[in-house]
């Protein structure tokens, strides 16, 4: 029991550090990603080359994974995704359908289809006993390190001058222009840091979630779901809804396999229509 | 200028714009002339027509309403697994009758979930669909002893058509078939979007707010044009069903849903023609890409979507639209 509760916790905080980017950026500039995927994909791969081909630490490769996703994310925005915003959400669905497309066809080219395996260091392996329940090690080291990094980003949204910038901008973009605050840069650095996060969970989440071409259409309806139950005006929404995602799957697996994910759409479609603007939003003007 | 000859001025002009122009004639005529003379190519003119009828549902609910939905093809694979089921358990044996029903199921459906597309904003929109889809499908795939699961819907034996025409292995009735189908409800569409239904469709994807207030009862309509599209999408799955002797979980999946959004835009949303010129266009390249790069053809196809966002829908209507009124003139 506190087992599947453990290993909901530690699926659900990967869910979030993937889909947190996400959220940032549908609530910043209104822009539907459903690409946002590809970044997390990317960031794997770029874990499977470094680590089964190149020999690279598993732990040093996550922080190049964060890097190389960071970038690809920042090249994307500059070039393609600038042209996008403000155009109806038609557009930008179209357009990143494309690019999802793009991606798994390039992967599946480069790559092969076939499902890629990172190796886990010997010392990540098996389980560890805390107060008397058997513990993944790995699962540890996925909690461990979401955890710090949602620490970090709540600290750096509610604390830091950037952060600030960001939420003046969430909260009333032109106001915030008018303030003399550059939006798009602050859009340009927020979608970089969403991209790498998403690079880094994809790299992180190779184990659990597996990886193959089509990821980013399998997990784009569990990105989808985290945002939009979790509301796009905090992080916090977004957190509570992963957590809740991850344990009920998990759960939701262990209890009734039978059922698999068919309890997780008809709970998203429920809320949808209980409260279409997510769980934790806050009542907004606009 | 009085009341009753204002109504009558109105009246005049949406006659005029109802009546049939030569190009539509032409394009109609171009169709039944493939039955006599591509007869080698009927198995793909099947594909395409059914695509052609899928997408022109599709444009009811989007080009028409302003709906945007990602799981259109929950529709699409209801009619076609009823239409499965219908005949491959003998309740109702004849096919165009089986046609109607299978559509009346999907309507249903459509009915009962246009509930759920009303709240909400795109997002919402686009997640509730696409929910709905693959609820569907894991529905299909779950309940495996009644749908074949991932195996598919095996065994099933078409009746003659009208109870004399038999599905051939060439297709050709199966064209016939399809295309006077296509024809039958296309022209249906053709009445319901330049009635004043279907204005008060496109005041509400203008402003919904506006509508409502100069009276048009907005929820009332999308329900009514969602379970209509609902409607033509589960007779296009059905036909796919009816000509192919197959069904697979394949007719919910995501990438029907995409594909089918992919057609409307190269055809153009908001009119009934964008659906059909979509899916020639599509179908063509799919076949050509398919057997150059057979397995990232999705490839180009992602490109392309990119391409049409990045130089803008509304400057190649312009483009289109300026072309159209040349030959017009």
């Amino acid at each position: 029991m506190l087992t599947i509760l453990f290993d909901g916790v530690a699926y659900g905080m990967l869910l979030f550090v993937l889909a947190c980017g996400l959220s940032v950026t549908l609530g910043l500039m209104n822009l539907i990603n459903l690409a946002h995927g590809a970044f997390a994909m990317a960031g794997g791969y770029v874990t499977v080359v470094l680590v089964n081909r190149m020999g690279v630490p598993f732990l040093a490769a996550l922080p190049l994974a964060f890097l190389v996703a960071a970038a690809l994310g920042v090249l994307l925005e500059r070039t393609l995704y600038v042209h996008v915003y403000g155009q109806s959400h038609l557009d930008q669905v179209l357009f990143t359908i494309g690019l999802v497309f793009m991606s798994v066809a390039a992967v599946d080219y480069v790559m092969g289809s076939s499902q890629q395996f990172v190796q886990i260091p010997q010392m990540l392996q098996g389980q560890v006993d805390v107060f008397g329940i058997g513990v993944g090690k790995y699962r540890l080291l996925i909690i461990v390190v979401c955890g710090l990094l949602t620490l970090a980003l709540q600290l750096a949204l509610m604390r830091t001058r950037f952060g600030s910038r960001l939420r003046a901008a969430v909260d009333d973009q032109r106001v915030a222009r008018g303030l003399g605050i550059n939006v798009n840069l602050v859009f340009a650095i927020t979608f970089a840091v969403g991209s790498g996060l998403a690079g880094l969970g994809g790299a992180l989440g190779a184990e659990i979630l597996g990886l193959d071409p089509i990821f980013p259409l399998k997990y784009m309806i569990y990105f989808l779901i985290v945002v939009t139950v979790g509301g796009t005006s905090s992080i916090t929404g977004p957190f509570l809804a992963s957590i809740l995602l991850g344990i009920g799957d998990v759960a939701g697996k262990y209890y009734a396999p039978k059922l698999g994910p068919f309890v997780i759409y008809t709970i998203m479609i429920a809320v949808l229509i209980w409260r279409p603007q997510g769980l934790f939003a806050r009542p907004t003007a606009r | 200028m009085a009341a009753s000859s204002l109504s009558t001025e109105v009246a005049r002009r949406f006659r005029g714009r109802a009546r049939w122009t030569p190009l539509e004639i032409a394009f109609w005529l171009v169709a039944a002339a493939s039955i006599y003379f591509l007869p080698t190519r009927h198995l793909i003119l099947t594909e395409i027509a059914i695509l052609a009828l899928f997408a022109l549902s599709l444009d009811l609910i989007l080009g028409y309403a302003g709906i945007i939905s990602l799981g259109h093809a929950a529709f699409f694979g209801f009619g076609g697994y009823a239409a499965g089921l219908l005949a491959k358990h003998a309740l109702v044996t004849e096919p165009a009758l089986a046609l109607v029903v299978a559509g009346v199921a999907a309507a249903l459906l459509g009915f009962v979930t246009s509930f759920l597309v009303l709240r909400g904003s795109d997002l919402t929109r686009l997640m509730v669909t696409l929910g709905v889809a693959l609820v569907l499908r894991e529905i299909a795939n779950r309940y495996s002893d009644l749908t074949g699961g991932a195996d598919g819907l095996q065994g099933i034996a078409m009746a003659p058509l009208l109870g004399t025409f038999r599905f051939d292995m060439f297709g050709h009735t199966a064209y016939v078939y399809s295309l006077v189908v296509l024809f039958v409800l296309f022209v249906i569409a053709r009445r319901i979007v330049r009635s004043p239904f279907g204005l008060s469709l496109r005041s509400i994807k203008g402003n919904s707010l506006r509508a409502s207030a100069i009276g048009i009862p907005v929820d009332r309509r999308l329900i009514a044009i969602y379970t209509v599209a609902a409607f033509y999408a589960g007779v296009a799955g059905a036909l796919l069903t009816q000509t192919t002797a197959f069904a697979s979980l394949d007719v919910f999946s995501f990438e029907r849903s995409a594909d089918l959004l992919l057609v409307l835009i190269i055809g153009g949303t908001g009119y009934l023609y964008g659906g059909m010129i979509g899916a020639v266009v599509f179908k063509l390249m799919q076949d050509y890409l398919a057997h150059v790069t057979p397995q990232y053809w999705q490839f180009w196809l992602g490109l392309m979507l990119v391409i049409i966002v990045l130089i803008r829908r509304e400057r190649i209507a312009r483009f289109f639209g300026a072309a159209r009124r040349l030959i017009g003139q």
